[in-house]
C-alpha cells in the first residue's frame, strides 16, 4: 500500500525535481565554453537577468504567446463544430469518427511536420494545387512563414482540441435544448445560452492543453518556421546547441516553466472542479 | 369543431421507422380542462404530446392550436409550454435564472422577469429558493421550479410529460391536488400524459385512453370507469370482470364492487354461487377472488368499513350477488 502511494513521488522525484533542480543549478551559474560540461557552478541571477534586458528573449516570449493564442484559437473554432458533430452523430458512428481524430498519432509526431514541409514547400502539393485551381495567381511560399507555423501547431494539436470538447458536449443533455426551445429560444439563443456554457470546461480544458506545449513548441516553428519568426522553444535550441551557453539556455527553461504555471494552476483547477460536479 | 377546442387534432399519424407510434388521431381539447392522455408505455401518448409541443413532425394530419395551424411552427414559436418528465432544468443556471429563461427570450425588461419569477415561484410555494442551484434542490422541488418554469410564460396550453412519476408516493398524493389546484386558480390548459391510471382519474376533467397508437375512448372519469368503450379500457381503468356475453359475440364488464358477497342465496337480480379462491387485503378494502361453479374467477371487492376481520375465509362457499344494471355491454 505504502509503495503504491510511493511510487508517484518517486516517479516525480526522479523525472521531475531532480532534472529541473540540476536545470535550475545550470542556470544559476556561469558559461564555461572550454570545460565539459560547459558550466561553471555559482549562484548568480545573470542570466535571468539577461533574458529580462535582451529584447531578443522579451520578443521571443512575446512571439511564442501570441503564436500559441493564435492557434488555440483556430484550433477551437475548427475543433468546436468537429466536436459538436461528432457528439449529435449516430452512436454508431462516434467511436470510427472518434477514431479518425486520433489516427494520425498511429504515426511519428515528426514524420509527419515532415511532410508538411513536403506539401507547403514553393512547388509542394498545396502550391501546385492552389496554381492549378487558377485561385491564386503566384502563392507565394507558404514553408517558412508564420502561415506555416500556425497551421502546424493547429494540425497537429487539434485532437486534445476536440476530445476535452467531445467530452463536454457528449454529456449534454438534449432535453435542456427542447427545454430552451420551448420557452421560446431559437437555434441560435439555445446554443449561447444552454450549449455553450455547458461545454466551457471541455472549452477551457481543449485550449489549455492546446496552448501550453504550443508555447514551448520547438520543432514545428524549426521545421516549418523561417529564421524570421521567434519563438521561446527555438531560442532555446539556439542557445543550447549553436551557442553552447547552457547556462542561458537553462534559465530561458526555467523561466518557461514560470510562465506556464498560471495555465497549468488554471488547468488543474478546471479539473478538479469538472470531478466535484456530480 | 366547438368553439371551445383550443386544440384541434385531425387525422394525427407517426411512424418511427416501421414502427407506428400515432395512428390517426382525432382529437379536442377543450379550452380550461385539465386533459389527461392515459396509456401504458409505448401507446403513443408522449409522441402525441411532443407533436403538439412541436418536437416530433407528424406525417400526417394537423394541429390547430386556438385555431392556427401549427403545421411547419418550430417549437419556439409554438404558444405552448412544456413541463419535462425529466424537468430539463438548466444546471448552470439558478433557480430564478430557469424560471425567468423564457421571460428573457421574450425580451421583457429586468424589473418585470424579476416580478413574475417571484410570483411563480411563490405559486408553486418555492419563493425564497430562487438563488439555489438545481442540484442543490430536492425532486419534489425540482419538480416545482420545472412547473413555475413552464407557468410563468402564461402558455395558452401547458403540456405535462408524466409530472408526477419521478416523486416518492406521499408527493405524488400531495402534489396532484396542488396541480389542479394551480390549473383551476390560473384559469389554464393542461393536458398531461401519464401511465398511472389513478393519476389520470383523480385529476382530470377528461381523459383520453390511448392503446398502440389510437384513442381508445374519450370522456370524463366516472363515464370511461362505468362505461368503457371496450374490453381494453374496462381491464386498463380499474379491474374489471369480463363476461361473455350472446354466445361470445359482446361482453359484459363488472367491476368488483358492484357485486355483493352473501352467505346464503341473495334475492339480488342475478346472483352465482362460488368459492373463495384467495383474499387480498389492501387495508381500506379487501380483493376477493372467487371461484365460481363452471370454473371463471370473478373478482368481487368490498369496503372494509369495520375494524374486525372479515366475515368470509378462503375456501368458503359463497353467494355472489349483483344487481341487472351494475355491469356495462360492451361490443368490442
Amino acid at each position: 500500500m505504502r509503495l503504491v502511494i510511493a511510487l508517484p513521488y518517486a516517479w516525480l522525484g526522479i523525472f521531475f525535481l531532480l532534472p529541473f533542480g540540476l536545470v535550475l543549478a545550470i542556470a544559476l551559474g556561469s558559461a564555461a565554453p572550454d570545460s565539459a560540461p560547459p558550466v561553471t557552478l555559482g549562484l548568480s541571477l545573470k542570466n535571468f537577468a539577461l533574458l529580462l534586458s535582451d529584447d531578443l528573449y522579451v520578443a521571443a516570449w512575446l512571439g511564442s504567446l501570441r503564436i500559441a493564442a493564435t492557434s488555440t484559437l483556430a484550433a477551437l473554432l475548427l475543433g468546436y463544430p468537429m466536436a459538436y458533430a461528432i457528439a449529435r452523430a449516430d452512436p454508431r458512428w462516434r467511436p470510427i469518427l472518434l477514431m479518425a481524430v486520433i489516427l494520425p498519432f498511429w504515426t511519428s509526431f515528426l514524420i509527419r511536420v515532415y511532410a508538411w514541409m513536403g506539401l507547403l514547400a514553393s512547388n509542394g502539393l498545396v502550391n501546385q494545387f492552389l496554381r492549378w485551381s487558377g485561385l491564386v495567381g503566384d502563392p507565394g511560399t507558404i514553408l517558412g512563414t508564420e502561415w506555416a507555423i500556425h497551421l502546424g501547431i493547429v494540425y497537429a494539436y487539434l485532437p486534445f482540441m476536440v476530445l476535452p470538447l467531445y467530452a463536454a458536449l457528449e454529456k449534454l443533455d438534449g432535453g435542456l435544448l427542447e427545454a430552451a426551445a420551448d420557452l421560446g429560444a431559437n437555434p441560435v439563443v439555445a446554443f449561447l445560452t444552454v450549449t455553450l456554457p455547458l461545454s466551457l470546461p471541455g472549452i477551457v480544458a481543449g485550449c489549455l492543453l492546446v496552448f501550453i506545449p504550443a508555447v514551448g513548441e520547438f520543432v514545428i516553428p524549426d521545421l516549418l518556421g523561417g529564421t524570421g519568426t521567434l519563438m521561446i522553444g527555438k531560442v532555446l535550441w539556439d542557445e543550447f546547441f549553436l551557442n553552447a551557453d547552457w547556462p542561458l539556455a537553462a534559465a530561458v527553461a526555467v523561466c518557461l516553466l514560470l510562465l506556464l504555471l498560471g495555465p497549468i494552476a488554471l488547468f488543474q483547477r478546471q479539473q478538479a472542479r469538472s470531478l466535484e460536479r456530480p | 369543431m366547438t368553439a371551445a377546442a383550443i386544440v384541434t387534432l385531425t387525422g394525427l399519424a407517426k411512424r418511427f421507422g416501421s414502427v407506428t407510434a400515432v395512428e390517426r388521431v382525432d382529437l379536442e381539447i377543450r379550452r380550461g380542462e385539465l386533459f389527461a392522455l392515459l396509456g401504458g408505455s409505448g401507446c403513443g401518448k408522449t409522441t402525441l404530446l411532443r407533436m403538439i409541443a412541436g418536437f416530433e413532425t407528424p406525417d400526417q394530419g394537423r394541429i390547430l392550436i386556438d385555431g392556427q395551424d401549427m403545421t411547419g411552427v418550430p417549437p419556439h414559436r409554438r404558444p405552448v409550454n412544456m413541463m419535462f418528465q425529466s424537468y430539463a432544468l438548466f444546471p448552470h443556471m439558478d433557480v430564478a435564472a430557469n424560471v425567468g429563461y423564457g421571460l428573457r427570450r421574450d425580451g421583457l425588461p429586468a424589473p418585470e422577469i424579476a416580478r413574475r419569477v417571484g410570483e411563480a415561484l411563490k405559486q408553486v410555494r418555492l419563493g425564497d429558493l430562487g438563488e439555489r442551484r438545481p442540484a442543490q434542490l430536492s425532486g419534489g422541488q425540482r419538480q416545482r421550479v420545472a412547473l413555475a418554469r413552464a407557468l410563468v410564460k402564461r402558455p395558452k396550453l401547458l403540456l405535462l410529460d408524466e409530472p408526477l412519476a419521478a416523486l416518492d408516493r406521499k408527493l405524488r398524493e400531495a402534489t396532484r391536488f396542488e396541480l389542479v389546484r394551480l390549473q383551476e386558480e390560473l384559469g389554464l390548459t393542461f393536458v398531461m400524459v401519464t401511465h398511472d391510471q389513478e393519476e389520470a382519474m383523480s385529476m382530470a376533467s377528461r381523459l383520453a385512453v390511448m392503446d398502440k397508437g389510437r384513442i381508445e375512448q374519450v370522456g370524463p372519469p366516472h363515464e370511461v370507469y362505468e362505461r368503457p368503450a371496450s374490453r381494453f379500457v374496462a381491464d386498463f381503468i380499474g379491474i374489471a370482470n369480463i363476461l361473455p356475453l350472446d354466445g361470445g359475440r359482446a361482453w359484459l364488464a363488472l367491476r368488483p364492487e358492484k357485486i355483493a358477497l352473501f352467505a346464503a342465496r341473495p334475492d339480488t337480480d342475478h346472483a352465482e354461487q362460488g368459492r373463495i379462491v384467495d383474499i387480498a387485503y389492501e387495508g381500506d378494502r379487501s380483493l376477493y377472488r372467487v371461484g365460481l361453479l363452471d370454473g371463471s374467477l370473478l373478482q368481487v371487492s368490498t369496503a372494509n368499513t369495520a375494524r374486525i376481520a372479515a366475515a368470509f375465509r378462503r375456501g368458503d362457499d359463497v353467494w355472489l350477488g349483483w344487481a341487472a344494471d351494475a355491469g356495462h355491454r360492451l361490443d368490442k
